[in-house]
């Protein structure tokens, strides 16, 4: 076989790959190597567990943003969460931002619940208000607890 | 008795010798490749054995993985009711396992045995001498476009392996058992995330110069093996172990990369 039919099919293979490799990253797994517009809100959390960088944020069921980053703040021993909002999407000053369950056994997301507040929310502020991971096993230790007196 | 023990030793010392000759193969083709003269078309030729001439293998056996755990998944899953995540379990587990193992698998039955053997006979027809002779440095001549090529050419399929495979349950769940399109296609993009991708990706990676540094080390030392370089019967001895040796060492380090990287 000569040099240009080798040189030829080699080059339609790699392009194959290499569209099967953009196909994956862009639209099965949703990575974007430009940022999304948007604005990050930080919202601090006293428990997320289980939530994962790159979770969904929703808002009325839909999804509306990203979780970019999880920072542990050990001074108050709390978590930060960096949310990635998509643009167009107000957030008011007095919104809820909650850590949610999908089903049962779900993936943990990001609930955001709208406030009342005419303020909204740019790049780089505080979420101040916020709920906490609800732990199952928690609110049993609490009924078990509460009920012995 | 002591005969024994002393055949043991000599087992351990030569498996040791192997692993340090491959990994000084390694060191020297990293120094080599960044010395000029550069090799481009050797590189494509290389690309072309190992990935272009691969393409058809890993198309059958990716639309048949895939439709094979359409079909497990389906019944499984049916049992409780929840085929809605179908489309995650297959897509998760082909992307970040089977994907990655099952290219490299194949890649090692279909150019791993035929690098080794090529590069045997080239050592016992002494015409990897004949090169030193002409002052061609064989390693750089013969070894490293191949690794190159490796590297390149099993990310690239494992890709395909994916897309295909990911077809291939599609067709089973969708169009045979009617579970609905959306389920199928939304599940798999919600759960499917980049950190995923980038598992496979680095695990392909490894696995491509793994495969091929292996089937080169076991062909291109045949003269320094244990039981000499009989002609032939060296030569196909050789190949079967780089077979096996690179089959195993793919299985082992998928479970090191899993556990490192999750």
């Amino acid at each position: 076989m000569n040099k240009i039919t080798i040189e030829l099919l080699t080059g339609i293979f790699v392009l194959i790959g290499i569209a099967a490799f953009t196909w994956l990253a862009v639209s099965i797994a949703g990575a974007s190597f430009t940022e999304q517009p948007g604005y990050t809100l930080e919202a601090r959390f006293t428990s997320i567990s289980g939530l994962r960088e790159g979770a969904v944020i929703e808002g009325a069921g839909v999804r509306i943003g990203t979780v970019s980053r999880i920072d542990f703040d050990p001074d108050s021993f709390e978590a930060i969460v960096f949310l990635r909002i998509n643009e167009g999407v107000p957030v008011q000053e007095d919104a809820i931002a909650s850590v949610r369950t999908q089903g049962i056994i779900g993936e943990k997301y990001i609930n955001i619940v709208p406030g009342g507040f005419d303020e909204l929310l740019g790049d780089g502020d505080e979420l101040y208000e916020t709920e906490s991971a609800i732990s199952l096993e928690e609110l049993v230790s609490r009924y078990i607890f509460s009920s012995e007196d | 008795m002591i005969k024994t023990i002393s055949n043991l030793g000599s087992y351990v010392l030569d498996g040791i010798e192997q692993i340090g000759r491959t990994f000084n193969l390694l060191l020297i083709i990293l120094w080599k490749i960044l010395q000029p003269p550069y090799q481009i078309f050797p590189i494509i030729k290389q690309v072309y054995f190992i990935g272009a001439r691969s393409m058809t293998v890993i198309i059958i056996s990716g639309v048949t993985i895939g439709m094979v755990l359409g079909l497990q998944f389906y019944n499984t899953l049916e049992r409780f009711g929840s085929v809605g995540v179908l489309g995650s379990a297959v897509a998760l587990s082909i992307i970040r396992e089977l994907g990655p193992v099952m290219t490299a698998l194949m890649v090692v039955g279909r150019a791993g045995s035929a690098i080794c053997a090529e590069l045997g006979i080239m050592r016992i027809t002494e015409q990897v001498d004949a090169l030193e002779c002409m002052a061609i440095s064989p390693d750089k001549y013969l070894v490293a476009p191949k690794l190159v090529g490796g590297v390149i050419s099993v990310p690239l399929l494992n890709f395909v392996f994916n897309v295909v495979a990911i077809g291939g349950g599609y067709f089973v769940g969708v169009v045979l058992f009617g579970v609905s399109e959306g389920s199928y296609v939304n599940g798999m993009i919600d759960s499917v995330l980049w950190s995923d991708v980038r598992l496979g990706l680095v695990k392909s990676l490894i696995f491509g110069l793994l495969i091929t540094l292996i089937c080169c080390a076991k062909g291109f030392y045949l003269h320094l093996s244990k039981y000499g370089s009989q002609g032939a019967e060296g030569v196909s001895r050789a190949t079967t172990d780089a077979v096996v040796i690179s089959s195993v060492s793919v299985l082992l380090c998928d479970f090191i990369i899993g556990a490192l990287m999750s």
